[in-house]
């Protein structure tokens, strides 16, 4: 059996995974130019729909399965959460990354790092489990009624 | 960008934008409608690339072009993707909307000039995160460095909210998993 | 012509920005439709994201990434912040919206807000006849 979409396949395969290293470039390059973890989360995430659209629920559940976004979902809230409560332990207060490393500079550096990192886990698993949600959720309609 | 062209793009891409929401508002097939807000999302994005604002230009055309339009289609498919002919409400909110948007542009009257570098807003703390920045944080993306830290409480809630926001959904459209109905099983 | 230019180049981005959300609101109050609606509530809130931007333009000025050189203008980066975490946010309480509709329409066969107000004056008028 040949299978359906033949073009749209191959510019996925083409594109899917441009597109998930230019993520994890706007990720883990926000301190230099522009980007962070709220934009590579949803551009990570833009890739993986992608990927769903064109080879199907089935594909997707075996790529990523929706226990681990759950689990993703609440890791980087939880991420951000102990950045935070980390600076708090070693001597500064909550969310202030000073303390995390031997300069004042090179602890804000880290802090925002883990911190962003954070945010992009949450935004890019909550976006797919999203979309997953709505895609899994059988309730067809009938033709006639579009 | 050259001190002319610049005000003349800002103007076409504002004019596109308000004849896109004209064609959100007026298209009665949902499909149609959909569209016309994914092409306004990237005028939009476009836009903002103009108004100096590339992280949120980035962000707009992820979000706006791409996911909003594809959980709207989602929805469509899920339930009725068209509305009824008849509209038995036009006046009032023709009305309403006219009075809100002549109070907000009788409001507007003392807002600054656009891009007047006198304006109020760039008198406060933004000053002082561009100074601050380099020195204290050791890069140069001001932007990264108050999302992170100095508003870094701020982003805090925003997560809380998307995480929320995403539990809600998966309780809502049972995409919770199978865990539970395991155990519930006797 | 002067004043035209002047409103042009000077208010352009608060007027375009005030007329979006009227025509977001419009959607929103006079469509029955739920969907509808909620891209009604989108259209509102880009509105006012392009104002928050539109606010943080400095004429002159550059996206504020440091360049190191003296003088340089930025814009302001504070609304940036801002709005960049609004978007996200505002597509994930989108999609509860739309999770919400979803729902609604299992529940009533419709989402049309007066047939959804008809189906539930019939049910409460059935439970009164049943006591």
């Amino acid at each position: 059996m040949t299978p359906r979409h033949l073009v749209l396949r191959a510019v996925a395969v083409l594109l899917a995974p441009a597109i998930l290293l230019f993520a994890l470039y706007v990720q883990f390059h926000a301190d230099y130019s522009p980007g962070g973890g709220f934009q590579a989360g949803v551009v990570f995430a833009a890739s993986l729909i992608l990927h769903a659209l064109i080879f199907g629920a089935g594909a997707a559940r075996n790529l990523i399965a929706m226990e681990h976004l759950r689990r993703a979902m609440a890791a980087g809230v939880l991420l951000y959460g102990l950045t935070g409560a980390a600076g708090m332990t070693l001597g500064g207060v909550f969310l202030d990354y000073a303390p995390l490393a031997q300069s004042a500079q090179a602890g804000r550096h880290v802090g925002v790092f883990l911190v962003e990192l954070g945010v992009g886990i949450t935004v890019a698993a909550t976006i797919v489990a999203i979309f997953r949600a709505f895609s899994e959720h059988r309730q067809d309609i009938g033709q006639e009624d579009w | 960008m050259s001190a002319l062209l610049h005000p003349i793009v800002n103007v076409a891409l504002l004019t596109m934008l308000v004849l896109l929401a004209l064609g959100i508002a007026l298209r009665r097939d949902l499909f149609s409608a959909a569209i016309y807000a994914g092409a306004f999302s990237m005028t939009m994005a476009t836009l903002f690339l103009l108004l100096d604002a590339p992280d949120v230009a980035f962000t707009e055309a992820a979000i706006g072009a791409s996911l909003t339009l594809i959980l709207f289609l989602a929805a469509m498919t899920r339930a009725m993707g068209s509305e009824k002919i008849a509209a038995p409400r036009r006046l009032m909110p023709i009305l309403v909307s006219l009075l809100t948007g002549a109070f907000i542009l009788y409001g507007a009257q003392d807002l600054p000039p656009h891009a007047s570098p006198a304006a109020p807003i760039h008198l406060h703390v933004a000053p002082d995160y561009l100074a601050r920045t380099q020195e204290e944080f050791g890069f140069p993306n001001v932007v990264t460095a108050i999302l992170a830290s100095y508003r870094g409480f701020d982003t805090l809630g925003e997560v809380y909210v998307i995480f929320t926001a995403g539990v809600a959904i998966l309780a809502l459209l049972g995409g919770a998993g199978t865990a539970g109905a395991r155990r519930r099983k006797p | 012509m002067d004043n035209a230019l002047q409103i042009l180049t000077e208010d352009y981005n608060a007027i375009i920005a005030t007329f979006l959300m009227m025509i977001g609101l419009y959607i929103v109050m006079s469509r029955a439709h739920l969907i509808k609606k909620i891209l009604g509530l989108n259209l509102f809130q880009n509105a006012v994201f392009l104002f928050y931007i539109s606010a943080g333009k400095v004429g002159g000025g550059t996206a504020p990434i440091l360049t190191g050189e003296a003088g340089a203008i930025y814009s302001n980066p504070l609304p940036h912040v801002l709005i960049l975490t609004a978007i996200v946010v505002g597509v994930a309480t989108m999609g509860l919206g739309l999770a919400i509709v979803l729902r609604i329409h299992e529940a009533y066969g419709t989402i049309e807000e007066d047939e959804i107000a008809q189906a539930d004056i019939a049910d409460d008028t059935r439970d009164e006849d049943r006591e």
